[in-house]
């Protein structure tokens, strides 16, 4: 596949026009960072993580687990969660070491 | 490593063996980085012998047991799309229960390469051969070749690997054989060193994988009524594409070995005026068939069909043409269908021809039920006796034949 008509079908994702002769192969999108743009945490339901920074080790566990890259650092820091890709799945909240306990889950008046 | 060094084969060898055993043979000498199976009779004894090539120390292949078939084909897909050359095996049931994933693999072009001991699907119970597993699963996008005994099983494995990493094709690719018949029958198997081989095959270099870091991707996205139909079409043109690619590599192969292969293979077909199209090890039987036939004048002839997907409708056209009966034998039924599947695409390939020849379709060896030579000689009578009543009306035998299903080998009473 050409790269180029990956990057011609990014910029174009949101009418897509290109005949199939031009679409990246197998719909594969031949940049990373799409995701960033989708926000999952526009959909989170039920409970949010909440970090206690001064508790917080950073041993990095929950920005390893966290399936959408939420957990922000800053160099080798652990900061904070960004809630607009944060799913509340609650997975960095069950890796952070339980003697730690870091992350809370908490309630959040979502969808659920 | 010394392990290894042992079981290096370093002369051609002719070898008795299995068509499972020849079938984990070329699995050793293809080397794929990822192998992730579940065992399901009668594919156990392919994943049991190269499961125990890895555990030697032989290969150094990872190797991935899972739960089912399901994740068997998941995990593979992963390791394909992470640039392993990754290959599982089934049969039967597990074949369908990789149904939803056979989709995914080729969906992603991901050139995962696959045997598969055919075997009948429940219920009732039945871990025989038939094809009705693949077949039921004709449509997910893959390339099937089906083998007619252990030798061809061995070398459509290996010529499989090439064709599925072509990079004009990238689509997976399934190779059949008979379930026991070939999987558990012994015969003289000729295996290549490993080195010839191992050159065959060549290195797998993926053009973009997901763990080439530097150039970051997403497989996998959501592609709704804006962009599924355009990747789905690019799927139909690459398997359309892989004919030539098969032939190609056929060739190759052939000029490596003495064994040609195409898409079809004719036997006896120069001048035959009662021909059968069939699939897998059947078509040896009727070679013999044929041989006996031809002894006491009978024009018989045969057409293997050893790639069903791509269908080879030209091919068939081409042989088919000059034949005044045909008969096509399925090894699955399509319960009221328009024949078996074999029998109801041959139809629709030679459709328009001006000088078809009559054609009818029998389902047989469902659940591992066995053909005999005589049984394929009864059906080379019936195609004479079709031929006789055509000559005096065509049109009116050649329709009713069409719309006619048989069932050879069935108690009828
Ligand atoms: S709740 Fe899930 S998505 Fe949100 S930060 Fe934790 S691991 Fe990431
Ligand atoms: S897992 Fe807990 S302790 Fe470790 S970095 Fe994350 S929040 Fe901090």
């Amino acid at each position: 596949m050409n790269p180029s008509r990956g990057a011609a079908f990014i910029e174009r994702e949101a009418s897509v026009t290109l005949p199939w002769t031009e679409m990246a192969e197998a719909g594969l999108i031949p940049q990373g960072g799409t995701a960033a743009r989708v926000k999952t945490g526009a959909w989170r339901t039920g409970s949010m993580p909440v970090l206690e920074l001064s508790r917080c080790i950073h041993c990095l566990r929950c920005w390893i687990w966290c399936p959408d890259s939420a957990v922000l650092l800053d160099g080798e820091k652990v900061t904070g969660i960004d809630y607009d890709h944060c799913k509340g799945c609650g997975i960095c909240a069950q890796v952070c070491p339980p003697k730690v306990h870091a992350i809370e889950m908490v309630p959040e008046g979502g969808e659920a | 490593m010394a392990t290894t060094e042992a079981y290096r084969i370093t002369e051609r060898r002719r070898v008795t063996m299995t068509g499972a055993e020849a079938t984990a043979e070329a699995m050793r000498q293809i080397h794929p980085d990822v192998v992730a199976a579940y065992p399901i009779t009668p594919q156990t004894d392919i994943v049991m012998r190269f499961a125990r090539f890895v555990a030697d120390g032989v290969v150094q292949t990872e190797f991935v047991p899972v739960e089912s078939e399901h994740s068997a084909l998941s995990a593979v897909v992963g390791a394909s799309a992470a640039g392993a050359r990754a290959m599982t095996a089934t049969s039967g049931p597990g074949f369908a229960l990789m149904h939803e994933i056979l989709y995914v693999a080729a969906g992603y072009r991901l050139p995962i390469v696959m045997p598969v001991a055919n075997r009948a699907l429940s219920g009732p119970i039945n871990i025989h051969g038939d094809h009705s597993d693949t077949m039921g699963s004709r449509d997910a996008g893959w390339i099937h070749l089906y083998a007619e005994n252990a030798q061809e099983a061995y070398d459509d494995l290996i010529q499989a690997v090439r064709i599925a990493e072509h990079p004009e094709v990238r689509v997976p690719v399934l190779v059949g054989q008979d379930g026991f018949i070939i999987t558990h029958g012994m015969e003289i198997v000729e295996v290549l060193t490993d080195d010839e081989v191992r050159a065959f095959v060549g290195e797998y270099r993926p053009e973009r994988y997901l763990l080439d870091v530097d150039h970051p991707m997403t497989v996998g996205a959501l592609a709704l009524q804006n962009s599924y139909f355009e990747v789905k079409r690019q799927l139909a043109e690459a398997v359309r594409r892989s004919a030539r690619i098969i032939a190609d590599v056929g060739e190759e192969f052939g000029r490596l070995t003495g064994r040609y292969y195409g898409l079809t293979e004719p036997y006896r077909m120069e001048d035959a005026e009662l021909v059968i199209v069939a699939i897998g090890s059947t078509a040896g039987t009727a070679k013999d068939v044929i041989d006996e036939l031809r002894g006491r004048g009978v024009k018989a002839g045969l057409v293997k069909v050893r790639v069903f997907r791509p269908f080879p409708a030209r091919n068939l056209r081409d042989l088919l043409g000059r034949a005044r009966a045909v008969a096509v034998l399925d090894r699955a039924d399509s319960y009221a269908g328009l024949g078996g599947p074999l029998f109801a695409e041959t139809k629709a390939a030679l459709y328009g021809l001006p000088q078809a020849p009559v054609m009818t379709g029998y389902v047989y060896g469902l659940g591992g039920r066995d053909i005999t030579p005589e049984m394929i000689a009864a059906v080379y009578d019936d195609l004479g006796q079709l031929a006789e009543r055509a000559r005096a009306d065509h049109a009116a035998v050649a329709a009713e034949a069409a719309l006619s299903v048989r069932y050879l080998g069935v108690r009828e009473r």
